[in-house]
């Protein structure tokens, strides 16, 4: 049901019809008529819809399901890091014929459904997936919220779950319920650290003195990233002159920069959400919040942050980052930009798509379809990815980039853990 | 009680206790279409139970629902279970009497502007309160409860629902509000107190629709204000309420049940377009039965023209 790329009628055409006839029928029994005869044809189009799924599929396929918000609230974040992934992945397998099994080799056949975040619907899609459509894998969704509530789920029907975009200082607990979840992206304890790392480093090169200010948006994220940072920050020597949170979807965030302008620090830190990143970062340029460290969080990795701020952008500090000059993460550029036409996200997206490549090599190297050999197969072995070698032994890859800066136009990955190839950190120049 | 009556209950009676298998007969996917479609009857059914007979469109449903969710969320560690459910069902109570003394004076599109607005308020208190508490905020709720559990749950609830609204329908209160949604300045000049029988109706509907929530919680895993309070889920409940019909108890659920069907046949076959496809159906079916499913039953037993509106 519901495959990528079948054509379908659309039936919205035939109500357009409908309505434009409507408006032009005279009496009202007439309109009635009218009604009724484009009611039955468009309805009709629907049925004809849903029944066109039926048709057969004459070459064996791996059937993958993908569950994603399309619509809702975090729809614009997973259709920049998670759906062109997807589409990326199986139309690189397909390209080279499949996937290779002991019984020779099977093309993907995706399935993917909206689940209009809501919990609700991606527990519904999954539990769909897996039994009314019996996906012989199923892609972890989307946001931390929804790969926790559809966990039980994947559980419950034995499918290996590779997250990607899923970061909660739970894992550990996590992993120790579902034996088949695996995380990647990093804690959020981990975030903070980073950032405190890379001050530290700063202040011990003399590039900026103890004085840190730090706003954080009051959501979730922003909450616990702020409530981590303050003892690591402390505990790094550093002063927290300013520290305020404001509340999501905040429009005016100029109080918020004056405060901290007012502060006078030697960095700025905001555990910020998309909107609040571009916002803050706007009213920092408009006011002169002119620091030698500035950070924002969640979105700065994004290629329309430099596509907003283009010069300006160079030296900020960012949650994520890459290993921009590693062969495969160039070819993955290329590829990305290439079948999507988009770019990806400088810190997400590659991890989605490495999340894809292990269960890819996984199924491979087991060559067959079996989800509980495969399980096993991602415990016991380690994986070439895009982000670099993957070891999901004990359940989390304790692999990953913390902070990136941008620089000459390239977010790229100045603090991670256990990553090598981390540029030096600059200094932020004036505002441009 | 009349002889229609003690069909109606043994029928309905009836449909409780088949409804109660269906975990035994699908564990999968017709077991979390049957936890929806219980959720949205239980929270359609206590929203019609308001605003159905006073004609006060409420959209504050997911105000008392994300409410109850946050209830359990944040007290998981704390309190037992079962505790947690009374004590969310308590708050949505207190919640829904506070906003009936303020604002049940509003009328029209004011108190349905206000009920909105209330949603979004309780979101911003909640976070508040956690930025201010500094819990680990991105609450996760992790119980052994399975979705069988969650779907009997949600039954009761849904029996108790019905069984209360059936009650205060034939009770004063019942026929008290009838009139307040005739006309509230008859009912008050016939010696109702017309606040005191609207907020009594508003805590059962708000209590109901917060216990729902609580009950849900353990299912979604992780509550996040902005999820837990989606203000679509109050107009999802409106719309399918409408559909159903609110003139008859049981209108509701005939809204709830096509509805759900219809929107998975929908996301199932156009996963791209389901916000179009959606429009659409809801212009056929505003066009094809304006006065919901109840109403198109109850013209057909009558015999009279099915498009005679």
């Amino acid at each position: 049901m519901g495959k990528a790329g079948r054509p379908t009628r659309n039936p919205a055409l035939d109500g357009g019809e409908g309505a434009a006839a409507f408006l032009h029928a005279s009496t009202k029994r007439e309109r009635l008529m009218k009604t009724r005869s484009y009611v039955t044809a468009a309805l009709a189009g629907l049925l004809a819809g849903a029944l066109s799924i039926g048709v057969a599929q004459a070459q064996k396929t791996v059937k993958i399901g993908a569950s994603a918000p399309k619509t809702g609230p975090l729809a614009v974040g997973a259709s920049i890091t998670h759906w062109p992934n997807v589409k990326l992945w199986v139309e690189t397998v397909n390209a080279r014929g499949g996937l290779k099994l002991k019984d020779g080799q099977r093309k993907i056949e995706l399935i993917e459904y909206d689940d209009r975040t809501t919990p609700g619907e991606a527990i519904k899609n999954v539990t769909r997936l897996a039994t009314q459509d019996k996906a012989d894998f199923i892609l972890a969704p989307y946001g931390t919220g929804f790969n926790l509530a559809t966990a039980a789920i994947f559980a419950k029907f034995g499918y290996p779950m590779v997250t990607s975009t899923s970061i909660t200082d739970k894992q550990e607990e996590l992993v120790k319920r579902y034996p088949g979840i695996f995380f990647t992206l990093g804690s959020t304890s981990a975030f903070s650290e980073g950032v405190a790392d890379v001050l530290k480093k700063m202040r011990g090169e003399g590039k900026i003195g103890k004085r840190v200010a730090m706003v954080n948006v009051a959501d979730a994220f922003g909450i616990e990233l702020a409530n981590a940072a303050r003892p690591v920050f402390k505990k790094a020597g550093f002063e927290i002159v300013y520290d305020k949170s404001y509340p999501l979807g905040t429009q005016d965030l100029s109080p918020v920069i004056r405060g901290a302008k007012a502060a006078k620090p030697d960095a700025f830190v905001a555990w910020s959400y998309p909107p609040d990143t571009f916002g803050l970062t706007a009213q920092a340029k408009v006011q002169g919040l002119d620091t030698k460290a500035f950070y924002t969080a969640v979105a700065t990795a994004f290629p329309a942050f430099v596509g907003k701020f283009g010069a300006a952008a160079e030296g900020i500090l960012g949650g994520g980052g890459i290993y921009v000059e590693s062969p495969e993460m160039k070819a993955y550029f290329e590829a990305h930009k290439k079948i999507t036409g988009k770019s990806p996200d400088y810190w997400a997206s590659p991890v989605v798509y490495a999340t894809y490549q292990v269960l890819e090599q996984a199924i491979e190297g087991v060559g067959e379809l079996d989800r509980k050999k495969v399980t096993e197969y991602i415990k016991k072995n380690k994986f070439k990815t895009v982000v670099g070698e993957m070891d999901l032994s004990t359940g989390i890859s304790n692999k990953f980039w913390t902070v990136g800066q941008w620089q000459g136009g390239k977010f790229h990955g100045v603090n991670s853990l256990n990553i090598p190839g981390a540029k030096p950190v600059m200094e932020k120049p004036a505002w441009k | 009680m009349t002889g229609t009556e003690k069909t109606g209950l043994a029928v309905g009676a009836a449909i409780f206790l088949a409804a109660a298998f269906v975990p035994l007969l699908s564990g999968g996917y017709g077991l979390s279409l049957a936890v929806t479609v219980v959720m949205y009857a239980v929270l359609t059914t206590s929203w019609t139970l308001f605003s159905g007979p006073t004609h006060y469109i409420s959209l504050a449903t997911a105000a008392f629902f994300g409410l109850g969710m946050y209830t359990v969320a944040a007290l998981i560690d704390v309190f037992p279970y079962p505790v947690l459910l009374v004590m969310a069902t308590a708050v949505g109570a207190v919640l829904a009497a506070l906003i009936g003394l303020a604002t049940l004076r509003l009328s029209g599109v004011y108190f349905v502007i206000f009920t909105l607005g209330l949603a979004e308020m309780v979101r911003q208190l909640v976070t508040w309160v956690q930025t201010t508490m500094g819990t680990s905020s991105g609450l996760v709720v992790l119980t052994g409860i399975d979705e069988p559990m969650i779907y009997w749950q949600l039954l009761a609830l849904a029996a108790a629902v019905y069984l209360a609204s059936w009650r205060i329908g034939r009770s004063r209160l019942g026929f008290a509000l009838r009139i307040i949604g005739g006309d509230e300045v008859v009912a008050r000049h016939s010696g109702i107190n017309t606040a005191h029988a609207k907020i009594a109706l508003f805590v059962i509907s708000g209590s109901v629709a917060a216990l729902t929530g609580a009950i849900l919680a353990p299912r979604w895993t992780y509550v996040e204000p902005v999820i837990a309070f989606s203000p679509m889920l109050s107009f999802l409940v409106v719309i399918m309420a409408l559909l159903g019909g609110v003139h008859r108890l049981w209108g509701p659920l005939l809204g709830v049940i096509p509805f759900t069907f219809l929107w998975d046949l929908v996301t199932a076959t156009f996963p791209n377009q389901t916000a179009l496809m959606l429009g659409l159906c809801f212009l056929l079916i505003v066009y094809i039965i304006p006065n919901g499913f109840a109403g198109l039953i109850e013209n057909l037993i009558r015999r009279r023209p099915l498009l005679a509106g």
